[in-house]
């Protein structure tokens, strides 16, 4: 893709072809892209999210032909897909389990970015191309999660869709639009079954674009310094088929656990009631990989400013190249953005977790402390605001300020300068370790 | 710092949360069941004992539209018998069929008019009522749910159903019941504008459902006592498996499953460790 091709075609067919459509040249040279010979586990995740994209794709297809994306029969055409096609409840389970499997990895796919640093130059439009993946999904999975209708899709549809009538003027129109009328109702779940199987087709193709991105300047690694020969990298295949590929097969293990074991784990039990417009589940919640952003909607009693706040947060990681400052990529040599950024994790944790409860439940129960504006400050809503804040603060001011006035540590040289912490075993039938001879 | 997001947090907070109605029902029952952990299974005797309680108690109001007659004779259900592999083969799942007191609404296709038909092995467990408002109108306006989700649509599944149904109680003196309602304080509801005694407010709340099961309401013919309690489980567990008919299924196939992840598994590390053997990383 960047030019270094090493194929040759050694047939009459394949200089045939490759001098019409060079395909057999574009595959082998995927499969012998240079990559650093230093990737650890998380660099795994890449692979796992193209496996999770396949199976979601794989099973929604055949989901979809087994189910009415209509008011009256989508709640119970999804009993016939779990009671009467054959193996059915096999197909179903891992498509409600990898909606979840996938936002794991994503989430760990973009943490790994930004402690090492990987969206930095010449890598901000490999961010950004995976970012707007990020978004996608989330529209995605939030189609995919009315689509049962049960109760719990129905409320979480009128929810997340009020959220966009908080724009001012405009946004009751688009409301309306986007519903298919004036309140959820069944056009709204056949528009969200069309989008629900287009979006994944738009997410393979920006992992089409994301892959290329990634192509032009190559992997980042660990040590965050650019590769200088050929000696820091080995061909992708098979060093890393075989590694990403044992990482898939561990991740299928969790997977599995989920499908066979406790299917219903990640799911609500309100959705197995149908939906309902009279009877409003008692706890509102989406699924767990969209609970810290509502965490940080409801942190904020006006509903237009929380909403913005909403959209804040996202923006933040689409804009987190051009708030960097520093040029040091790994935070392996950055020891005070290495503890910012753990609490950053532990912050996007707390947020979720506040997300999954009510806003007025005491943090800790019986402790009445003070009423600090609203509400007393050993809620959950004080404890999002205060993770809320940190979430902006982190990527609005201690981002960029720390870039300009921290001291790294000093940077290898090369990948393969430091000390290997996998050195290699002598190969077969070389001389001796020097510290053996004699 | 934190005085700083304090500040800043401290301005973007303004108006009132509206105030949370503290409102709890006590903690499901917990029992042990043969289906729990990664390798329990459907008793059938107790199955076959849950239906029974739902044949001559529970299905006099609650339907179970997802359920149909031959789902009894599948493999983990309460008839099953690797003789019958069709289920609709199947002798007691014929006879129970052809044994059950509603039939099916159809049309006669020569005149179009309203007419019923006996029930086969491919028609859902007839429902008690035509509709919706007519089990309303027939339970004091209250619409007995479906029962063949009940249990993955409760939180506490089983222990649930479980705890309702023995759980019933003797109202503590100060709280009014309303007429054609009974008080349950593992049904989740907030019976606070009805409670007039001193101390906290009783937990649970108000269910339309009188108690449906008592000592030997339903006896059963392999001679298991048949107390509350034991009516109370059974039903739960057959609850279960309407919930989840596939579940011996899926626990089965899991096994092989993770054997075979196990073995790929080792398989592809060893040929990781093998491809990087001789690479510095």
């Amino acid at each position: 893709m960047s030019g270094h091709s090493t194929y040759e075609p050694k047939t009459a067919v394949e200089r045939w072809i490759d001098t019409r459509l060079p395909i057999i040249r574009f595959g082998v040279d995927l499969m012998d892209f240079p990559t650093p010979k230093n990737l650890n586990y998380w660099w795994t995740f890449g692979g796992i999210l193209a496996f999770c994209l396949v199976t979601q794709i794989v099973t929604g297809v055949i989901l979809a032909m087994h189910f009415d994306p209509s008011g009256t029969g989508a709640f119970s055409s999804l009993q016939g897909i779990m009671r009467n096609v054959d193996y059915g409840w096999l197909i179903r389970y891992i498509h409600t389990t990898g909606a979840s499997m996938f936002f794991v990895a994503v989430y760990i796919h973009i943490f790994r970015g930004i402690y090492y640093g990987s969206y930095k130059a010449p890598r901000e439009l490999l961010w950004l191309i995976g970012a707007a993946i990020y978004l996608v999904m989330m529209a995605t999975a939030f189609f995919g999660y009315v689509l049962p209708w049960g109760n719990m899709s129905f409320w979480g549809a009128k929810v997340i869709t009020s959220i966009v009538g908080a724009v001012p003027v405009i946004g009751p129109s688009i409301t309306t639009w986007l519903v298919g009328g004036f309140t959820v109702d069944a056009p709204t779940l056949n528009r969200f079954f069309s989008l629900h199987y287009l979006f994944p087709f738009i997410i393979a193709a920006l992992v089409g674009l994301h892959i290329w991105a990634l192509h032009v300047p190559g992997n980042s690694n660990p040590l965050g310094v650019d590769v200088k020969s050929k000696s820091d990298t080995v061909p992708f295949h098979p060093y890393y088929t075989v590694k990403d590929g044992f990482a898939i097969a561990l991740f299928m293990i969790l997977f599995a656990v989920f499908v066979f074991y406790m299917p219903n784990a990640l799911l609500d039990t309100d959705n197995n009631i149908p939906a309902n417009p009279l009877q409003t589940p008692a706890h509102i919640v989406p699924e767990w990989y969209l609970l810290p952003y509502y965490a940080i909607l409801r942190a904020i009693p006006d509903k237009l400013s929380g909403v913005i706040a909403l959209a804040g947060a996202i923006a933040c990681i689409f804009a987190l190249p051009f708030l960097d400052t520093s040029r040091v990529r790994s935070m392996r040599y950055r020891p005070q953005a290495k503890l910012y950024f753990f609490i950053f994790v532990v912050d996007c944790l707390v947020l979720g977790f506040c997300g999954a409860h009510e806003p007025n439940e005491q943090v800790i129960p019986g402790l009445t402390t003070f009423n600090l504006l609203d509400s007393d400050l050993n809620t959950y809503v004080w404890l999002s605001r205060i993770a809320a804040a940190y979430y902006f603060v982190y990527f609005l001011v201690i981002t960029p300020i720390l870039g300009l006035r921290e001291t790294p540590l000093p940077v290898p040289e090369s990948i393969s300068s430091p000390v290997l912490s996998h050195p290699a075993a002598p190969p077969a039938g070389a001389t001796a370790s020097p510290e053996k001879k004699g | 710092m934190l005085r700083k997001v304090l500040a800043l947090a401290a301005v973007v907070g303004a108006i009132a949360a509206p105030a949370f109605a503290a409102t709890s029902s006590l903690e499901p029952k917990v029992q042990s069941w043969s289906f729990n952990g990664p390798f329990g299974m459907y008793d059938q005797g107790q199955l076959q004992r849950g239906f029974k309680v739902y044949e001559q108690v529970c299905s006099a109001c609650h339907s179970m539209n997802y359920v149909a007659f031959h789902d009894l004779g599948e493999p983990g259900g309460p008839w099953w018998n690797p003789k019958y592999p069709n289920s609709n083969d199947n002798p007691w799942v014929k006879a129970i069929a052809a044994g059950w007191p509603r039939q099916v609404s159809t049309i006669n296709s020569d005149t179009g008019d309203e007419t019923h038909r006996p029930p086969t092995t491919a028609d859902v467990l007839v429902p008690p009522f035509p509709n919706d408002a007519a089990a309303r109108a027939s339970n004091g306006g209250a619409l007995p749910p479906d029962m063949s989700l009940l249990v993955s649509a409760r939180d506490g599944g089983p222990n649930y159903v479980y705890s309702i149904v023995t759980g019933f109680a003797a109202p503590p003196a100060g709280l009014d019941v309303p007429p054609g309602k009974y008080y349950n304080p593992y049904f989740p509801g907030d019976v606070t504008a009805n409670w007039h005694g001193t101390g906290p407010t009783p937990p649970g709340g108000f269910i339309s459902m009188p108690p449906p099961l008592t000592d030997c309401k339903v006896t059963f013919d392999d001679g298991t006592p048949c107390k509350l309690d034991q009516e109370a489980k059974d039903v739960a567990a057959f609850l279960q498996w309407a919930s989840d008919p596939k579940m011996d299924q899926r626990k089965q196939l899991g096994l092989a499953v993770m054997i075979y992840l196990f073995l790929f598994s080792g398989l592809l590390y060893a040929s990781y460790r093998r491809i990087w053997r001789h690479v510095a990383h």
